[in-house]
């Protein structure tokens, strides 16, 4: 218990690391991403292909792997450290991940709202950034909550690179004292639901809170009984 | 016959295998108004739909004040500023007050400050008799409502020509009248439309030529007088034998 209490600014560390790495690549990933939605659904031919093969390689591959790849391949190229690997490839598979929920979005939203738009004057990309994506993404933020909650937990996987986040710690204390494996397992799970559960209720709040008559509500919809 | 703002010349599209327009060909002066009636699935959506680009013509011309709108690339959105255009189903922001989905043309288009933009955009809702509804989503009002906002913010904009897709077709029956009160205050402002309606009341008394469409083709066009009373073609006369048994004689609305 000593130990514990004595190594808790390691874990402590190793947490706020976990969190750093999840906000960055799932911020990554939002950005390309959107990008790669807006791709597929508004380039023409080329762009289009582009985006989709783009996103299948990157969703055809375990994280895993990718982690592996970008340390063996980005390390011999250029000096990094393998935090920002972790965030760069997870945050590459999440980019893909996250496009088809915004293209969902995005297609959901009736054309006549793109049409509108472009009758008053206004060029495609400010009709995609004012008028489309602020209906979609209103739309996805349920569905974006089932990423978040799987990719939180996905950060654990940086610990195949040598990234010293929350279980690698562990695995030192457990190693150097011979014991506690059980107490420390169970904290990091801990860690990791406790994360999940703040996040998807932050998730639940935002929705509500950019609710906008007319849009559909998570756990709002009238059900018929008898 | 007044300066010409719009002149459509020898229009073609097809979709597919489908021929929409086949050689439509159609001028419109300035202050004018234009009612196109015709059975559906004859171009005549297509036909102003081209008009603003938002269809791509397979060949003809069109051009506004002069300017050539086919072909234009860069001043598309240019162009497009000039024609307002109200849609069947409204296409109001969905995500957007009232106030807003007017207002935004004039901020995020036209670059207009936005003290400025909000003062002309009330103003605007005031005409079309909705200024105390600027704060309502459109899912929070009625048909009609939403239909005078999809018109005050194509008119915000100051076009030179309003486009009127089928703007009353998609209303209950008791809205209707409210949306073509709104359209013709516009039109005694002297506004240039081009419209596409079955209200064949409200285009006899505003209209100055009725256009029969069939097939993609222009079949007659004329005063709405000597339309209604002596059309040349059958088939235009069995159309109107057909709308007025739908709509009603449409002495007025």
């Amino acid at each position: 218990m000593q130990i514990l209490l004595k190594e808790f600014p390691s874990l402590l560390q190793g947490a706020l690391l976990v969190i750093e790495i999840a906000a960055g690549h799932l911020t990554l990933g939002f950005l390309l991403g959107l990008v790669l939605a807006a791709m597929e659904v508004y380039g023409g031919k080329s762009i289009s292909l582009l985006g989709r093969t783009i996103q299948k390689v990157l969703r055809g591959i375990p994280a895993l792997v990718l982690l592996m790849l970008m340390y063996f391949g980005l390390t011999r190229i250029v000096d990094v450290s393998s935090t920002v690997i972790a965030i760069v490839a997870l945050g590459l598979r999440s980019a893909a991940y996250q496009s088809q929920v915004f293209r969902g979005g995005i297609k959901a939203i009736e054309s006549g709202q793109m049409e509108a738009a472009l009758s008053i004057g206004m060029g495609k990309l400010k009709a995609i950034r004012r008028i489309i994506l602020p209906q979609a993404l209103r739309l996805v933020i349920g569905p974006w909550s089932n990423i978040f909650t799987m990719e939180v937990k996905d950060v654990s996987l940086a610990y195949s690179i040598g990234v010293l986040e929350i279980l690698r710690r562990a695995r030192f204390i457990i190693r150097y004292t011979h014991g506690n494996a059980m107490l420390l397992y169970c904290m990091i799970a801990l860690f990791y639901f406790i994360i999940v559960r703040l996040g998807n209720t932050f998730l639940y709040r935002l929705e509500g809170k950019l609710w906008i008559p007319g849009f559909e509500r998570r756990g709002r919809t009238k059900t018929r009984t008898g | 016959m007044t300066e010409k703002l719009l002149v459509v010349e020898d229009l073609y599209k097809a979709f597919g295998s489908l021929q929409v327009l086949k050689g439509v060909s159609l001028v419109l002066g300035k202050r004018e108004k234009k009612v196109i009636i015709g059975p559906s699935g004859t171009g005549k959506s297509t036909l102003l739909r081209c008009v603003n680009r938002l269809t791509t013509p397979d060949s003809g011309r069109i051009y506004l004040d002069g300017v050539e709108i086919t072909g234009a690339k860069g001043q598309l959105t240019k162009l497009r500023q000039q024609i307002g255009m109200v849609f069947q189903h409204f296409n109001l922001f969905v995500h957007m007050t009232a106030l807003q989905n007017v207002r935004i043309g004039l901020t995020d288009v036209k670059r207009v400050g936005k003290a400025e933009a909000t003062q002309k955009a009330m103003a605007v809702l005031e005409r079309v008799g909705l200024a105390e509804k600027a704060g309502s989503y459109p899912a929070e009002l009625s048909g009609g409502q939403q239909q005078r906002v999809g018109i005050a913010r194509a008119i915000a904009m100051d076009p030179k020509i309003v486009l009127f897709d089928e703007p009353t077709s998609a209303l209950d029956p008791e809205l209707i009248g409210e949306v073509l009160n709104v359209m013709r205050e516009l039109a005694e402002e002297g506004m240039t439309m081009l419209l596409v309606t079955h209200e064949m009341g409200f285009a006899r008394s505003i209209c100055d030529e009725i256009i029969f469409m069939e097939n993609g083709e222009i079949l007659e066009q004329g005063p709405p007088l000597q339309f209604f009373t002596s059309p040349k073609h059958d088939r235009t006369r069995q159309f109107l034998h057909k709308i007025t048994e739908l709509y009603g004689q449409g002495g007025e609305e």
